[in-house]
């Protein structure tokens, strides 16, 4: 099987992905206004304070704010794990999520679904892990 | 505003052995020129988009070069299937700062042919976040099935509501002889056809083409020299966000942002329109749009697309050369035909799929995953 495109940490990423190989959800929270913040980035994009936002843990609790199942692929690199679904996850804290899901939940996905955001194990020469979700114990 | 769409020009489209990116810039730009009146001397600005299969970091200086024209003002747009209408736009503010007089939109791509289908899909999928998105296995339906999947539980939209779009598209593409799909379809055949990230299925999708299309933008003194200039009456762009994650919303975007601009400077509401060529590169995207912009209320765009609707003789006529979804989807040219079907519309040239008296048309491209949106109003000289 071909390579799926393992992420490349960087300045900004980096944080979150050592958190994800030891199992721990990072996001990043503005020491000025507050704002929780995912995607990562290099200041706070709500109030624009100079100081870099801080890493913190997260809940790891949301909830499926949409879902997809994936039958065509994006490469040959996917090809023999589809079909598989895809969702976007609100964290309780606010920012978004995508991730894939496991479990029954990935077999009758549903808006508005409590879930947990676990990770794969480490993979690659950067042990990455991939955040997944399931349904909420 | 004081611009005026003078030319148009566009290629084939569908699979086009033997073409080149270069070469159908080359070939619409040639037409739009005809089409105009004027000769390639007289342009003095040039805006072009981008290329999968001829990528470059400066496309409108490659396009000069192969084209043979020196112009004082070039430069490439890039922001996905709101670039044609960015770009008239953009072309409108030049000719209105006295930057330029006659401002040549040219984009095209031989995306079928010089590409294998896998690699179209593959080339797509990079519009995901690099690192939250694309490892995961995104594609842009699977995007869109997000947008999709969360708008449908919202407005209570059902599938054959987005059906209900191809239906439409595919209904006015059947009397668009250039057209790449024209064999009409029904509600269940898209519904029957195979799933490509549900709720999208493959009628949902838009087309990947061959094809070039060309748009010449002048200031209002200098149109006069030309053969049948539409107006530009409005135009608006918003911005809200590029990676789905990062949307301020699932189920609201930049489109009524972008329309409302160019509806108030244009002085005209969504109900004066007469017809409509709005961005359909999925069924969710031109639902969506309809119901944003303000053409119809949350989650009635589709029951009134199955009443024929954006039919010929409907309440907006839409998208009546057929849209990416039937007539063609060669890349950032593909929201340029949208802005050419509506000028062919605003002068009584559309033939078969002539919507009658047509005087105001709304013009309406979007990128990424409805990230950048682009409006247009546009009306008989
Ligand atoms: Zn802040």
């Amino acid at each position: 099987m071909a390579q799926t495109p393992l992420p490349r940490p960087n300045a900004e990423t980096r944080p979150f992905w050592e958190g994800a190989a030891r199992g721990v959800l990072r996001i990043q929270r503005c020491t000025a206004c507050g704002a929780a913040q995912f995607p990562p980035r290099a200041l706070c994009g709500r109030c624009h304070a100079p100081a870099p936002p801080r890493w913190e843990e997260a809940s790891g609790r949301g909830v499926i704010a949409s879902h997809t199942t994936v039958h065509r692929p994006p490469s040959a690199a996917f090809r023999e794990e589809v079909p598989y679904t895809l969702a976007l996850v609100t964290l309780q804290e606010g920012p978004r999520l995508l991730v894939r899901l496991r479990g029954d939940l990935a077999r009758a996905p549903r808006i508005g679904a409590p879930v947990v955001i676990r990770f794969d194990p480490p993979a690659g020469p950067d042990a990455i892990a991939l955040p997944h979700a399931e349904a909420a114990p | 505003m004081r611009a005026a769409i003078t030319g148009i020009g566009e290629t084939a489209v569908g699979e086009l052995p033997g073409s080149s990116c270069m070469g159908l810039h080359s070939e619409a730009a040639l037409r739009a020129l005809r089409d105009a009146g004027l000769s390639p001397g007289e342009l003095d600005g040039v805006l072009c988009a981008y290329s999968f299969t001829e990528p470059h970091l400066m496309l409108a200086s490659v396009f000069c070069e192969s084209f043979g024209i020196q112009p004082a003002w070039s430069a490439a747009l890039q922001c996905g299937g709101a670039t044609g209408c960015a770009a008239v736009m953009q072309a409108a503010a030049l000719v209105e700062a006295g930057l330029c007089r006659h401002v040549l939109v040219v984009m095209g791509d031989n995306r079928l042919s010089g590409l294998s289908r896998d690699r179209a899909v593959a080339a797509l999928a990079e519009v995901g976040h690099p690192q939250f998105e694309r490892p995961l296995g995104v594609t842009v339906p699977a995007l869109y099935a997000l947008v999709a999947q969360a708008y449908m539980h919202e407005y209570g939209v059902r599938e054959e509501h987005l059906a209900a779009m191809a239906v439409a598209c595919r209904t006015h593409a059947a009397r668009h002889p250039g057209a790449q799909m024209r064999a009409p379809i029904t509600v269940e055949e898209v519904l029957r056809s195979r799933v490509i990230a549900a709720p999208l299925k493959l009628l949902d999708c838009c087309l990947i083409s061959d094809g070039g299309a060309a748009v010449i933008v002048s200031a209002a003194d200098a149109a006069r020299d030309t053969r049948r200039p539409v107006r530009l009456l409005g135009a608006g762009q918003k911005t809200t966000h590029e990676h789905l994650i990062a949307a301020p919303s699932l189920t609201a975007f930049g489109c009524q942002a972008a329309a409302e601009q160019a509806f108030g400077q244009a002085g005209v509401r969504p109900a004066d329109i007469d017809v409509a060529e709005i961005y359909d590169s999925f069924t969710i995207t031109l639902l969506l749009e309809l119901e944003a912009i303000g053409f119809f209320e949350k989650g009635e765009a589709g029951p009134a697309a199955l009443a024929g609707a954006l039919d010929l003789g409907g309440r907006l006529p839409c998208n009546t050369h057929g849209g990416l979804l039937s007539y063609a989807h060669p890349g950032a040219a593909g929201g340029l035909f949208h802005v050419v079907e509506a000028v062919r519309q605003l002068r009584g040239e559309a033939e078969a799929r002539q919507v009658k008296d047509a005087a105001l048309a709304y013009v309406h491209g979007d990128g990424g995953i409805l990230s950048a949106h682009a409006a247009l109003v546009l009306g008989r000289a």
